[in-house]
Parts: C-alpha cells; structure tokens; sequence
C-alpha cells in the first residue's frame, strides 16, 4: 500500500512520540515503582470489621516497615470510619482501605492518591505527605443516594 | 477502486466529460428505497426522543449541582442521572448509528431484501421494547444504577433484561445491515466492496465483539443475582466484563462519525476520498485495538495485576495510529478539495471550504473539538496520571468533548441530508442558517460547560455526584463557581438540543418536499488499488481474537481463582 511522503512524516513523527511516551510511562511503572494502585489481597468483606487491621481503623505508628504511618479505613455506605485522620506533615504512609458494602471510592481531593474500593479486596497505596494542611476525602464512585455526602477529613499537621 | 460502484461501471468507456456528466445524473438516481427509509427513520425518530427527555435530564443535573436548585416531587439525582446516561449514552447513539448505518448500505451496497429489511424491523422493535422496559424501571425509581450498573447496588431485573433485549436487538438489525454488504460481495466477486457498507460492517463486528462481555456480565452475573436464582456475584469480575464492552462502546459511538468525515464531507466540500486504503486501514485498526484496552477504565482498582495494567494501556494507545491517519486524510482533503478550487498559498485552502453549510460546518467543528478531547483521552488512559482524574469530573468534561461534541455535532451534520433525502423534503436556506446558529450554541455552550468540568476535575471533585458542600470543606467552596458555569453551559446546550430538535421536525413533516442529496464521495484518481487482505475480516477476527485472549486471559483467571466472597445485593437509593 502507498503512503504519501508528508503521511509517512507524520506517522513517523506521531508513532515516534507514542514509543517515547510508552517508554517513559513503562520506565516510571516498572523502574521507579509507580503502578497505579493494584493490591492483591482479598478479605471476607461482611465480616471486615472483625478482622485485622480493620478491627481499628485509624493512624498507627509503626517501625520497621518502609513507611511510618498505617492509615486504616474501613468504608460503608456512606461514611468513612473513622470520619478525620491526622498524620505529621513528611511521614511517609501507607493507606490501607476497603468498604463493607458496595463500591466506594477514596480520593483525596487535589492529590493524586486516589483508589476504588471493592467489597472482599484490600486497597492499598504509599505516598508520603510533604504538605501541610486539610485534605478533603471523598467517594468519587457512585454508591447510593448519599454518595455526595460521603467524605471524611485527612489532616497533615506540623511535627510537635 | 471507488464504492460508487455502479457509477464506474457505467462510465467506464466515456470520455471524461461525459463521465463526469453520468456521474452527478446516475448519483442524483441514488436514492435509498422508501421501505428501508422507512425503517432508518423509525430508528431516526427514537434517537431524537431519547436526545429531548436525557438532554432534559441533563439540564436538571446541572441545575442541581450549580446548589441553585431542587429537584421537585421527590425525584432523585440520581434517578435523573441514570435517564440522562442511559437515554444519551445507550439508546439516542445505538438508534442513530443504525438508523444511518441501515441507509448508508442501502444507498451503497443496494436496497435490502425482504429478509433483510425484516431483520431489521424485528432488531428495531426488540431495541425499543427492551428501552421501554429499562425506562419504566428506571421512573419506578426501582434501578437508580446508572448505565455502568455498579454491583453489587442492585436494580430491578426487569431493567437488566431491558437492557439486554436493547443489546440482542442491536445484533439483529446490525446482522441485517452485515448481510446486504455480504450479498454484495457474492454478486459482485473479486471486486472492492463499498467503502461505507465496508466501515458499517466494521463497526457492526466490533461492537458485536465488544458486547459479548457485557451479555456475559448480565446473563451470566447480574440476571440470575436480581431473580434470586443466585445470591452473590463477583464484583471484580462483573466490572472487567463491564469494561470490556464500555471502551469499544465510545468506538462504536465514534466510528460512524468517521464514516461521515471520510465518505461524506469530501462530497460536501466538493471534493473526493484521499485514500480508499487508509480509510479501510484506519477502521481495522479501530476494530483491532477497540477492545482488548477495558482495564485503562480500571487502573486505580484493586485485584488486577499493575503489569497487565500497563499492557492494556499499551494497546489503548496504539488508537492514536489511526487517529493520526484520519487527521491527515481529512486535511489532506480539506486541502486537495480547495486548491482543486484555485487556492494558493499555503493555507489559502481554508477559505474554499464551505463554512456557510451546516453540513459540513457541524462536522468540521466536531473535528476540531476532538483534537483537545484526544489530548485529554490520553491523560485518562495514562498508566499514573490517570490517578489524578480517575472518577473526577474532568472525566465528564471529557466525554463530553467526545461523544457529546465531536460525535453528537456530526450526527447532527448528518441529519441535515439524511432526514430530508430519507422524508422526501429538503433542507432550505434558512434551516440551514439555524443549523449553523445550532452548531454555534452547542461548541459555546461545550466550550463553558466542559472546561470547568475540566478546570473543576483537576481541583479534585468527584463525577456522578449530587450537590455537596462536604461539611463545608474549603477546597469543596472552589468547586462552587465553576458548578455554576456548568449550568450556565449547559442551559446553552439544552438550547441546543431545542434549536436542533426543531430543525428535525420541519425536516420530518415541514420543510418543502423535494430531492434532498444522500452524498458520497468518490475515491481520488491518484489513489491506489486498495489491497485485498484489507476486506478479508478472517484475518483480522484472528488478530483481534489474539489480542483479546493476550490481554485478558490472565486477568480474568487471576480474578476467578483468587475471587473473594462474592456480593449479596443492596438497593441504597
């Protein structure tokens, strides 16, 4: 088949770019680490509450680990348990979240830590908080008629 | 070789001149059939039913959510957003599509036999039954799920079978349209079939393809659990079947808009098809990488391995290949049309172009509007920006670039011709000038609605979601203003959908009676022979196979063998 010579320019050039994007977009995913969320590990959701680390929610400390926080949510239509959460600004975290019920999502709004929550999966994402200030939490995954009401609090504070 | 098959046969031994007098008279005969008319308007006139009751819906969601208004009578956000999604997503594109498809094979590949003019009817009247029935559900308040379903929130089955009847009838009347070109291809051996019959066939196979996933999820998942014949489902696995179909749907919705950029507007313009070849190659290439890319809906999801995200997000992209090839034919076009007029200079073409006839008008500025909506579509799909929007507004803002800009004002475009030419009438001067008045309020009332969706989403705020002040959190107060500015656009694009809806009308019952064109473009005499591999669908059903089976197999094993208890049903609306 014929291509014309400015068509082969632009494919190359446009098939060019989609290489170099897919290249850097493979280098940050595999390389550096930065997959989307994608935890694996699976809990009977209708007993979640009874089941670590979801038997209590809320920031743990913890040492040994790569990250110095635990962040526990446990979702359910149309709450997020427990409702605020505080961590000193620089700590790294890890979010460990998932809902009793439907779908949910947890977004922190304006950020990029943002995750589905499916009954019977665990979510989980690390990142580490180098901002001070209020973080709005909110489903962002259709779940019912208070889905717009649904949201809780994360606030990053100074170290005392 | 060019699809204006019979024209060519006709022409073959006379001069040039007289050829090209043969050619406007044997066009001007080529008229679809009154009967397949008939049922291409019956498709034509519940499109636009569904685009005036979701387009109201629309409006009221974007009242509500400015906090400037409430819904009366008890009616729910989300009931309203379930009609808008379903009516304008599923039922006014799948209607349009084949009542343009049904036309386009007939005024192409020749008038349907009885058999097939049948198949059609019976596909029709199970897509409108099955629309009826989810209808009903959906007002009952009894399915306020949206079209993407959302197990383990359970509707009433009724609304799921609907649904599938609209799928089952859709095969039906796409299978009517599929058999014309392949009796075509029987009378008429070793030839090129027509090129819009072939792009119809396309469409119809990928979409075939595409909705075997969602059949599965509905039969196999969520029919069985709303009868109570089960009591759980797999709700990872409902989603990834789910998505399978979803990101083929916006194909399905986008192809027959290609159909029109590259069969139609050539004509319009008065000028012809660059490449019969690259046209075919660009609609296998849709039909290839359609399907096997569902998982870059469901990056940020748990229980789906992150490599296989990224293959998916590899085959997502390879979309832009024939998206760059359709730009440049289209310009390539654009511009061999003008300067076949006499223009010179570099872009001198530009001012030979027809900006006066919403027929090309419409389209051309959805064309526009789909290179920023491109841009976007490749931040979504993106392996970790994705993060960043997934679930925010900015994905409304963004398909509604897509479907409800690029799309619906081609559409729009091809109803100028295509209800006149089908109803007997034409379309008059001043219908046309409300066409451009239209096409203005729409790409205005997109331009406000859509970049503060875009604006709104990056600061964070979710989609599908009712009014809020998220117990007055400050980073919800910006959200406010451009709420607002969603109204405000979307009360122009509600004029929109009135301003077109009236133009529909007058093209059904009022404007004068007469012969309206239905034009095709014949291919350039610089273009090649097309290549026979390109019409051999055996071939490129294996390769899509293949990529299906490279892509989800172990996605799909992995979520069954590593299911967690499945769901039991909830209605929380």
């Amino acid at each position: 088949m014929h291509l014309h010579k400015y068509e082969k320019y632009w494919l190359l050039f446009g098939g060019g770019s989609l290489i170099v994007f897919l290249l850097i977009t493979g280098i940050m995913a595999f390389h550096n680490g930065s997959h989307p969320p994608s935890a694996k590990n699976t809990i009977n959701h209708e007993k979640v509450d009874q089941i670590a680390p979801f038997n209590k929610p809320g920031v743990h400390k913890v040492s040994g680990k790569d990250w110095d926080y635990e962040i526990v949510v446990l979702a359910s239509a149309f709450y997020y348990n427990p409702p605020e959460l505080e961590v000193p600004v620089g700590s790294k975290v890890k979010f460990i979240a998932t809902s009793k019920d439907v779908v949910h999502g947890f977004e922190i709004s304006g950020t990029n830590v943002n995750m589905m929550l499916e009954p019977g999966y665990v979510s989980e994402y690390v990142t580490t908080v180098d901002k001070a200030g209020e973080y709005l939490i909110v489903c962002n995954e259709y779940c019912g008629v208070g889905h717009a009401q649904m949201h809780s609090m994360l606030k990053v504070v100074d170290k005392k | 070789m060019s699809q204006t098959v019979i024209d060519q046969s006709k022409v073959k031994n006379d001069s040039l001149s007289v050829a090209s007098k043969v050619n406007r008279k044997t066009a001007e005969l080529l008229k679809v059939n009154p009967k397949d008319a008939k049922l291409s308007m019956a498709h034509i006139y519940v499109a636009f039913i569904a685009l005036f009751l979701g387009g109201t819906a629309g409006l009221l969601q974007v009242l509500v959510r400015s906090g400037h208004f409430e819904l009366p009578f008890g009616i729910g956000y989300y009931q309203v957003l379930t009609v808008h999604g379903v009516l304008l997503g599923l039922i006014l594109t799948t209607f349009f599509i084949y009542g343009f498809q049904i036309a386009a094979v007939s005024r192409t590949s020749g008038t349907l036999s009885n058999k097939q003019r049948l198949l059609g009817w019976i596909g029709f009247w199970v897509m409108t039954a099955g629309t009826a029935m989810a209808a009903a559900m959906v007002l009952l308040n009894e399915a306020s799920v949206l079209y993407t379903f959302y197990a383990p929130l359970q509707a009433h089955w009724i609304y799921y079978l609907g649904l599938t009847l609209v799928i089952v009838g859709s095969w039906i009347g796409g299978l009517a349209q599929a058999m014309r070109w392949i009796q075509w291809r029987k009378e008429n051996p070793k030839q090129t079939s027509p090129l819009l019959s072939f792009m119809v066939v396309c469409n119809n196979l990928m979409w075939f393809v595409a909705t075997l996933g969602v059949a599965a999820e509905v039969l196999f998942q969520l029919l069985p659990w709303s009868l109570g014949l089960v009591e759980r489902v797999d709700i990872l696995l409902s989603r990834t079947l789910f998505w399978y179909f979803g990101h083929a749907l916006v194909y399905f919705w986008l192809l027959p808009a290609y159909m029109v950029w590259y069969t139609i507007i050539p004509k319009i313009i008065g000028g012809k098809i660059f490449s019969d070849s690259l046209a075919r190659l660009a609609f296998i290439l849709f039909v290839l990488f359609s399907i096997p890319v569902g998982v870059h809906h469901q990056l940020t999801e748990p229980g789906i391995d992150p490599s296989w995200k990224y293959v998916q997000v590899v085959l997502t992209m390879m979309v832009s290949i024939p998206s760059l090839l359709t730009a440049f034919s289209m310009f390539a076009t654009f511009e061999l049309a003008g300067r076949s007029k006499g223009a010179k200079g570099l872009f001198g073409w530009l001012k030979k172009l027809p900006w006066g006839d919403a027929r090309f008008f419409a389209p051309f500025m959805g064309m526009l509007i789909f290179i920023p909506a491109g841009a976007g579509g490749i931040v979504n799909a993106s392996n970790q920006m994705n993060q960043l929007i997934h679930n925010t507004i900015w994905v409304t803002g963004h398909f509604h670039l897509t479907v409800a800009t690029t799309v619906i004002l081609t559409f729009f475009g091809a109803a100028y011709w295509l209800v006149p030419h089908l109803r007997g009438r034409v379309f008059t001067k001043e219908l046309n000038r409300l066409g451009i008045i239209q096409t203005i309020v729409w790409v205005v009332g997109m331009a406000i609605m859509s970049s503060s969706m875009h604006i709104e989403g990056l600061l964070g705020a979710p989609r599908r979601s009712a009014f809020s002040d998220y117990g007055g959190a400050e980073i919800a107060k910006t959200w406010a203003s451009y709420q607002v500015a969603q109204a405000v656009g979307g009360t122009l694009l509600f004029i929109g959908i009135i301003i077109f809806l009236y133009i529909f009308v007058k093209l059904c019952w009022f404007a004068p009676k007469g012969e309206e064109e239905f034009p095709i473009a014949e291919i350039s005499p610089q273009a090649e022979k097309t290549p026979a591999i390109l019409e051999n669908f055996k071939v490129w059903l294996v390769i899509l196979a293949a990529l299906i089976l490279i892509a989800y197999t172990f996605p799909i094993y992995d979520i069954i063998q590593n299911a967690p208890l499945g769901s039991k049903g909830f209605k929380l609306w």
